[in-house]
């Protein structure tokens, strides 16, 4: 199939020119700014779970990513004396936040939509307000910093972005296999069901509190990843990294790229985080040059992304590339007038029975 | 013993009384129907059956074993398909998506493939339109999608909720059809029905409901005779 060749081409020629990036562009900046992006483009793929597959509305995503990060500052640093490695880390975390997606995921079960969002965003204002709170162990405002080096094969990852680049670059290549293996699965399709009709889908004899307990699950684990990563890269961790705007922008990488598909989703979430750390803060400096010393685009940063989601919602509100439901949502009438046209010829006993 | 028992259940909703003492029985085989103006508690009941709602007290038993601590995913596993008020069809997913769900307890996939033949057999005008969203059918085709997406479960007790609601008399009949080839084939049918006529044409037995509670119960055919029923459910003193 020529389409599929030409789809397998593309992937092969993307990952090579995201392979190569750091020994082209020698810029550690940039390089930085990759593996920022990349860390965004696992949140994204882990809340495209919970919100995308499942339906469920969750606007405190950045909650579990915050567990994330603090799990590693917590237990790979001086803090308390315990060095785990940033390898066993990865695992760790993602498993501490999966545990805290089911504690927020279980009084949740009953809830629906606008309730539901309601209660995960007073999650997401909770935790942060935890990590500033609990001084005693995580140094409140301060944060903690001076976490463990990541190393491999006994060399320390030091102050280049470039290994954190392709640590993130191998975990967003899971965490695609991971979520497309997902979508396909008998789970997969329950969380569609339960998307589609939560009452339904029970009685088709899902058990849809273990299929939302599990997209809670899942979703929160790949944050846990995230925040391990960003941690250990920032070499800090300090509460006011995980409010609520970064659970927005989190769910706007969603809703630009087109919620529940993969594909789409990462490159919603590139776009954003291109336009946050790179192309604001690069224009300022060329305006900077060029004299306007006052003018800061990076203070437009939440005007635009405002002006971004209304385009989108008035002229593609299914997204860039949207899954096959939202497209349908938008663009299928739900009736076709040749089948309304029929319908109301079965009402009048005019049509054949069927 | 019957495949399905229902003895003294209580349902509430809240503070509201729903159900109060029902108890009706489905032996193997029979199409048994639930009659009753709307509100008597006829959903109530199928879902107490189901496992969607808890009821207060009471006993549900299917063949012999008792059914009232289990979910409703575990129910359909047990061998109860239920066809819900208002079809709920996934409109947004394919007719051949829809039926998959239906089997969605099941783990053959060679069984299921062999049953979506069987209800396309039952249904050919699902056949057709295997590739078309549900959302886009007619009434009467999403009728018979969810009447066919429940029987993927490949149930013993079949329990259809309403199924000719806002149809045309010519696919209502069409309808009591298929639910007549259904039992035929084997499968034990518990139908509720506002077409009391209707449903009690294809019935063996049949049981009133009335805000919450049994009122009558006998054979399909002393219902059509009885005044009362006539009366109440059948359009007037015909």
């Amino acid at each position: 199939m020529p389409a599929r060749r030409r789809a397998a081409v593309t992937i092969i020629a993307i990952g090579v020119a995201l392979l190569a990036f750091p020994f082209v562009d020698r810029n550690n900046a940039q390089i930085d700014f990759m593996a920022n992006a990349g860390a965004f483009i696992l949140l994204a793929l882990g809340l495209n779970i919970v919100v995308g597959f499942a339906g469920l509305l969750d606007l405190g995503y950045a909650a579990f990513f915050a567990i994330g990060s603090y799990s590693y500052a917590m237990l790979a640093s001086q803090q308390f004396g315990i060095h785990i490695p940033f390898w066993v880390m990865l695992f760790v975390a993602s498993g501490i936040a999966a545990i805290f997606g089911i504690l927020l995921g279980a009084p949740t079960l009953r809830l629906r939509g606008d309730y539901l969002a309601i209660v995960t965003l007073g999650f997401g204002e909770i935790v942060p307000q935890t990590f500033l709170n609990l001084e005693k162990y995580t140094n409140g405002p301060n944060g903690i910093s001076s976490l463990d080096q990541p190393s491999l094969f006994g060399k320390a990852f030091g102050f280049s972005a470039t290994p954190y680049y392709y640590v993130t670059l191998v975990l967003i290549a899971l965490g695609i296999v991971v979520a497309s293996n997902l979508q396909n699965s008998r789970l997969g399709r329950a969380w569609m069901a339960i998307r589609e009709d939560e009452l339904a889908a029970r009685h088709m004899g899902i058990n849809t509190t273990a299929a939302k307990l599990s997209a809670f699950a899942l979703g929160a684990s790949f944050s846990g990843l995230a925040g391990v990563v960003y941690a250990a890269k920032l070499n800090l961790v300090s509460p006011d990294e995980f409010q609520f705007n970064v659970s927005v922008l989190v769910l706007s990488m969603l809703v630009l790229g087109g919620m529940g598909n993969i594909a789409g989703v990462i490159i919603g979430s590139f776009v954003l985080s291109f336009i946050n750390s790179f192309l604001l803060p690069q224009s300022t400096s060329l305006a900077h040059a060029a004299g306007l010393v006052n003018l800061d685009f990076t203070n437009y940063r939440f005007m635009l992304y405002g002006v971004i989601l209304v385009l989108m919602m008035l002229f593609r509100p299914e997204g860039l590339i949207p899954s096959r439901q939202r497209k349908a949502e938008f663009h299928e009438a739900l009736s076709d007038p040749t089948l309304a046209a029929q319908e109301q010829a079965e009402y009048s006993g005019a049509a054949a029975a069927p | 013993m019957a495949l399905l028992e229902v003895e003294g259940v209580d349902v509430a909703y809240g503070r509201i009384r729903a159900l109060s003492r029902i108890s009706l029985r489905v032996e193997q085989g029979e199409i048994v129907t639930l009659i009753g103006a709307n509100g008597a508690g006829k959903t109530t009941t199928l879902r107490a059956i189901s496992g969607l709602i808890r009821p207060l007290r009471g006993a549900i038993r299917f063949d012999g074993s008792d059914l009232l601590r289990l979910t409703p995913d575990q129910v359909v596993r047990r061998g109860i398909g239920h066809s819900p008020e208002g079809r709920r069809v996934f409109a947004r997913m394919t007719v051949r998506e829809n039926l998959e769900l239906g089997a969605f307890t099941r783990d053959r996939a060679s069984e299921v493939a062999s049953d979506l033949k069987g209800v396309l057999t039952i249904f050919p005008r699902l056949g057709e339109r295997l590739v078309q969203k549900a959302g886009t059918l007619s009434g009467g085709e999403q009728q018979m999608l969810a009447i066919g997406r429940a029987l993927m479960s490949r149930p013993r007790l079949l329990m259809l909720d309403e199924p000719s609601l806002g149809l045309s008399p010519l696919l209502v009949q069409t309808i009591f059809e298929v639910i007549k080839r259904i039992s035929a084939s084997g499968t034990t049918v518990l139908l509720v029905e506002q077409n009391a006529h209707q449903a009690l044409a294809i019935a063996q037995r049949g049981y009133v409901l009335e805000v919450g509670k049994i009122v009558h119960e006998d054979s399909a055919a002393n219902l059509l005779a009885s005044d009362a029923v006539r009366a109440a459910y059948l359009g007037g003193a015909a």
